[in-house]
């Protein structure tokens, strides 16, 4: 059973078509990299996977169930898509934490008012993650108390206490400082080595190579090359993705 | 209201003193403060359900509720004030009870400041990064907690300022009421002002004063409750 099956999936913006063809499966435990240049469509499939844009044709299944798909060329949701959100989770770029919430409200709300779980039991869980996450002492914070790396570190344990089947990251750590994305990096891997499944969107070429079980090049709303990062970053096979990787080479 | 009946008696008698006046000016305030209050208790609520119309996904409120915007923002209030009170009797043929005055100056000040909060909030709403309603969306919160929890109380904050403003000005525009002859603070002091052997110009200068020392009153309680709300940015 895959976690996450994206079947041709289209996604325009007016005239530009973003999304031309991509499809794409996630199995349980498997940690993918997208990366590709700025415009390729790697963060507008993450959206659409999310269920923060349509999508435009093709098919969306979570755990084999479909969420969207096409009927008579139009593109059809399921009625109960809070259904389909509770197997996922998210963690933004931009972190959007709730500013008016502490760190630790931020984490237990929604497993409170929306899964309407016990509070008690939540809170427990939230303040051992967030122990985990070395983040203990701030659960009382504010976010704007927060650095940077430490406000995505509570983004993705607010994303965790969802307890999702799959956890997408959306360029995690292009709003920090280089000195802080190595906290955010180290706490994804760690993810990893706990089999979390994962996508994540990324401009860390090192990082995809050393955590991904298989990462994935997007160019112009298409997938140009996949494979295990050896493969991909040690015996790259299109000229395309050579150029891209060219840049990262120091 | 009890004040109405009491002016005439204080100006009929012949000694207008200092104290006399101040008198006659608290107890009219009392007709100041009945507008303010009532008007924004009417009003700020109100504003939400204008700033829902302009939102609806239903076009023929939207244009509606463009228009009473666009009408009330664009005319004088005191000429708003008079088209209330006389529109039953002018438009439907109503004659009204004599004290329909002081129910027409609310629904005049209501939904003149209504149009303005509602365009406040309008403001407040749209300076909330996206960001927030897709991270509530994401972690699968309802419309209405999204906006009951996330949006409301971060658009509340920011519009502070500007609604701080908007009821100062209300304080001021109470003494429009006389164009509908309610005698209100100011109404009266210029009443007393213009009638033989009184304090004349000073009359004036305490009604400022008056207005100040409540103005002041009012910036210092919504200072109090903007720093009540700065533990978060």
């Amino acid at each position: 059973m895959s976690i996450l099956s994206m079947e041709h999936i289209q996604k325009s913006f007016g005239d530009n078509h973003v999304i031309k063809d991509i499809s794409l499966t996630v199995d349980q435990g498997e940690v993918v990299s997208i990366i590709g240049p700025s415009g390729s469509g790697k963060s507008t499939l993450l959206r659409c996977a999310t269920l923060l844009e349509t999508i435009g044709g093709g098919t969306l299944s979570y755990l084999d169930e479909k969420a969207a798909w096409e009927e008579n060329g139009k593109v059809i949701y399921k009625k109960n898509l809070g259904e389909v959100r509770r197997h996922f989770g998210l963690v933004f770029q931009n972190f959007n934490l709730f500013p008016h919430y502490t760190v630790l409200k931020n984490v237990t709300d929604a497993p409170v008012s929306v899964l309407k779980r016990d509070r008690e039991e939540v809170k427990a869980e939230a303040l051992a993650l967030l122990e985990k996450m070395g983040l203990a002492d701030k659960a009382d914070a504010y976010p704007d108390q927060l650095s940077g790396g430490q406000k995505q570190r509570v983004s993705i344990v607010r994303a965790l206490a969802m307890k999702p089947d799959i956890l997408f990251f959306d360029e995690p750590t292009s709003a920090l400082d280089p000195e802080l994305t190595g906290e955010v990096l180290k706490v994804i891997k760690q993810l990893a080595e706990e089999k979390m499944t994962m996508v994540v969107v990324t401009h860390e070429m090192s990082f995809a190579r050393a955590v991904s079980d298989r990462v994935i090049f997007i160019d112009g709303g298409r997938i140009v090359e996949q494979g295990k990062p050896e493969e991909l970053f040690g015996d790259t096979q299109h000229e395309r993705t050579r150029q891209f990787l060219q840049n990262y080479k120091q | 209201m009890t004040t109405s009946a009491f002016v005439p008696m204080l100006l009929a008698t012949a000694k207008m003193t200092i104290p006399n006046m101040l008198l006659a000016l608290a107890e009219a305030f009392g007709v100041t403060l009945y507008i303010f209050g009532f008007t924004l208790l009417g009003a700020l609520p109100l504003g939400m359900l204008v700033y829902f119309g302009k939102k609806s996904r239903i076009a023929p409120i939207r244009w509606f509720v463009n228009g009473y915007i666009s009408i009330m923002r664009g005319t004088p209030l005191m000429l708003q004030l008079i088209v209330v009170y006389f529109a039953p009797h002018l438009v439907f043929g109503v004659t009204m009870a004599r004290n329909w005055r002081n129910l027409a100056v609310l629904i005049a000040f209501i939904i003149n400041y209504a149009a303005y909060f509602a365009e406040i909030y309008r403001s407040g709403f749209e300076s909330i990064p996206v960001g927030q309603y897709e991270a509530a969306q994401v972690l699968g919160y309802s419309k209405a907690q999204t906006f009951f929890k996330i949006i409301l109380p971060q658009m509340i904050k920011r519009v502070l300022p500007p609604v701080t403003n908007e009821i100062i000005t209300l304080v001021k525009d109470t003494s429009l009421s006389s164009a509908i002859a309610v005698t209100e603070m100011f109404t009266l002091a210029k009443k007393i002002a213009n009638s033989p052997g009184s304090p004349g110009m000073i009359t004036l200068f305490a009604a400022g004063i008056f207005y100040y020392v409540f103005n002041y009153l009012v910036a210092f309680v919504m200072r109090r409750i903007e720093k009540k709300l700065d533990y978060f940015e």
